[in-house]
């Protein structure tokens, strides 16, 4: 297939091709680093982060509306604040449904998850109510459009590099959240023994409740960067949901170098595949090398050595 | 006028409108003084001899769309149309001295719903007609009910063809009129030689982009790609990187849903210009109701091949965005399956009337030959194989979410849903 194309061509597309696996890796981490948090260290399978991921988009595309109407000249930074509200937003829905629905099922997993998927119901039927059935156009500010130029031949997306990088910060705050601060050691603590951890005097309920609401909070940033390159209706949570769970069943549902590692191997998988393949095959080929790996290794590709 | 309007050339364009107008009148008239006094209508049991929904005063038809669910995006404008020409059919005195009530269920987008509603509004409800569905699989679904109970259909959506049933109506276009036209101008007003095919993975773009190619191999051209996606895929770069790497002069898309969006956010930002001349992106699934997701900034410059667009000139769409506008907000935005919504409630109402009867067999006897001189994509024709004779227009994206129409053909489109040379 590639005898009709020059070498600088071939390399230029290659080179293009890379990118979009980093692209498409990046945006696995961010879709898959919220719920990793939550599935991993709490153990609840959270069917409803799409469409937390849908309020963050939401809250974007309100923040761009007010922005356009009343601040026009702020126009081309409003994406920043649009994601730390859509972090506040999701982080505080993801608390109230903490202490509203999940602390009383924390010994009945299989019930979250009907609970959960009740609540991605419920919260798609809220969105169509308030913001209608029909998709939202969120207008960006032009300097994140387009792409930009290496050579002639070689174009990278800027809202691609935009992901990138916001992937890396969000990922490295998550793991020096995890690793360094307070709120992370009691965390941790929490995952690995309950009622020790609650016997030396760790509020283990406000654990409960700040975890899930950080994971909540990551999925609304993440759906608010995803306004750049995908929908945001209703539904749209739905869209991302099944790659999501790949990634962290994938990855070792504890672990989130496992999270990071599982997103750069489906991720260049897919990417690769599509490129040589058509689009259906690719997907195919990867959920069924997904499928036969989990098979041979369930616990997914990094797990915790732990006791039991 | 930047769009030709059939009547022009058949001696003039303001007299059949003043006729039509003055018509209207009288049968808005004449449906007062009816409604005041029913005994001027012909008895029930005259234009109803199956049991029908159908009293001295009323009418029962159902509209059956998904107003939950996935495809409550797409349907919704569907809904709204089919209600704006019920209202307006109602004050103008309804059908046979009847208004119409409708029943309205949700499919709520699941197939085997949209069966089971089907079967309420036919069985129980007895409605004289319904207009609804949207996807072919709702249609496929809906199908059987339909012609054991012998319901009659009114299906509004562009679809693939390959089918024809005495109990649906088809008021969108299939597959070959919307394509061939679309392709054809194309080829000659873009010189365009090489071909990228693109499409969701389900049946309408494989279909569509199967009598693409067919066309596309028969006029000596070449196709130099052809890709499918699944629904709701959303990750389009290395697909982007391919059709770099090929270089086509056309690039045929028919994705649809949420892909939607990222494709064509995602061809953007690229680098992608489309409103350069290479590559054109030709598509049949982007109306105005989806530009509205995707951001008119995103697809300025790309062409649409349908039957309408809002943009239309000629006086009939310009009283019927007026009305829409009026009944449902300022702000909305119309689509070609809007508009063949808005024509199912005409289309029936006209063959009742023709028929004299509400009866499904005399209403299906009638169908055929049936015209619609007020219909806002101008003027369409039911053929005896139950689709519509219609033109196809080629539409240019504005940066606004609407369509410049750049083209129309010069002859109605004969429906073709079999058609020979293309399977």
């Amino acid at each position: 297939m590639f005898a009709d194309y020059t070498l600088t061509e071939l390399t230029s597309i290659f080179a293009m091709q890379g990118f979009a696996g980093l692209i498409l890796f990046s945006i696995f981490v961010l879709m898959a680093l919220g719920l990793a948090i939550i599935f991993g260290q709490m153990g609840v399978i959270n069917m409803a982060h799409g469409e937390f991921m849908i309020l963050g988009a939401y809250i974007t595309y309100l923040t761009s509306t007010v922005v356009s109407e009343y601040l026009p000249g702020f126009f081309d930074m409003y994406f920043f604040i649009a994601m730390i509200l859509a972090f506040i937003a999701t982080f505080a829905l993801g608390a109230l449904v903490e202490w509203s629905m999940i602390r009383h099922l924390y010994r009945r997993p299989l019930d979250t998850l009907l609970a959960t998927w009740g609540l991605s119901l419920i919260l798609q039927q809220v969105y169509r109510t308030v913001f209608g059935a029909r998709e939202v156009g969120v207008s960006l500010p032009d300097w994140m459009m387009g792409s930009y130029a290496i050579t002639d031949m070689i174009e990278v997306p800027i809202n691609g590099i935009f992901v990138m990088v916001l992937t890396i910060i969000i990922t490295l705050a998550v793991y020096l959240m995890m690793q360094k601060s307070s709120l992370g050691k009691q965390t941790r603590a929490v995952v690995q023994n309950r009622q020790m951890a609650g016997a030396v005097g760790i509020n283990t309920e406000k654990v409960d409740r700040y975890t899930f609401g950080i994971g909540c909070g990551i999925a609304g940033v993440a759906g608010s960067a995803f306004t750049m390159i995908g929908s945001t209706g209703p539904t749209a949570g739905q869209l991302y949901i099944v790659d999501t769970f790949l990634v962290v069943v994938f990855g070792g549902a504890a672990s989130l170098l496992g999270t990071v590692a599982s997103a750069f191997t489906i991720s260049q998988a897919q990417s690769t595949m599509e490129f040589f393949l058509s689009g259906s095959m690719a997907k195919v080929l990867t959920l069924l090398t997904v499928v036969g790996i989990l098979m041979l290794r369930p616990q997914g590709l990094f797990s915790l050595k732990i006791r039991r | 006028m930047q769009c030709k309007n059939p009547y022009r050339f058949k001696g003039g364009l303001r007299r059949p409108l003043r006729n039509s107008l003055q018509n209207s009148l009288i049968v808005l008239i004449v449906g007062m003084i009816f409604s005041v006094s029913s005994f001027a209508a012909p008895p029930t049991k005259e234009v109803n001899t199956t049991g029908l929904a159908v009293d001295d005063k009323t009418v029962k038809v159902g509209i059956l769309h998904s107003v939950t669910g996935t495809m409550a995006i797409s349907e919704t404008g569907s809904v709204q149309a089919e209600k704006l020409a019920i209202e307006q059919i109602n004050e103008m005195g309804g059908v046979l001295g009847r208004k119409i009530e409708f029943i309205q269920e949700d499919g709520a987008s699941d197939w085997p719903t949209f069966a089971e509603k089907s079967k309420k509004l036919l069985v129980s409800d007895k409605v004289a007609a319904v207009f609804g569905c949207w996807t072919s699989a709702s249609r496929k679904a809906v199908l059987p009910v339909f012609e054991q109970y012998n319901g009659m259909l009114y299906y509004p959506t562009f679809y693939e063809g390959l089918e024809q049933s005495p109990n649906v109506i088809y008021t969108g276009q299939e597959a070959t009129q919307q394509i061939i036209a679309g392709i054809d101008w194309v080829v000659k007003n873009k010189g365009a030689k090489k071909f990228f095919l693109l499409g969701s993975d389900y049946i309408w773009p494989r279909t569509s982009n199967k009598i693409a190619r067919k066309h596309i191999e028969k006029l000596g051209l070449q196709v130099v790609g052809e890709e499918y996606y699944p629904l709701g895929h959303t990750q389009f770069n290395s697909v982007i990187n391919k059709i770099k790497l090929k270089k086509p002069d056309v690039l045929y898309a028919i994705v649809v849903g949420g892909s939607n969006v990222a494709f064509y956010k995602q061809l953007k930002a690229a680098g992608i210009d489309m409103t350069k001349e290479k590559p054109v992106v030709l598509t049949i699934s982007v109306t105005e109701d989806e530009i509205l997701g995707i951001g008119g900034e995103n697809i300025v410059g790309a062409y649409a091949a349908m039957k309408y667009f809002q943009s239309l000139t000629n006086d009939n769409n310009k009283a019927f965005v007026e009305a829409f506008k009026k009944r449902w907000g300022e702000d909305i935005v119309i689509g070609d399956v809007t508009q063949a919504a808005y024509l199912g409630p005409w289309l029936w109402k006209a063959a009742v009337e023709k028929a004299g009867s509400f009866d499904i067999d005399k209403i299906r006897a009638a169908s055929p030959g049936i015209e619609l001189k007020t219909a806002p994509e101008g003027y369409v024709r039911i053929h005896p194989n139950h689709h519509l004779w219609s033109k196809t227009r080629i539409g240019h994206a504005q940066s606004d979410g609407q369509y410049k129409i750049v083209y129309e053909t010069a002859e109605l489109i004969e429906p073709d849903p079999f058609p020979k040379g293309y399977q």
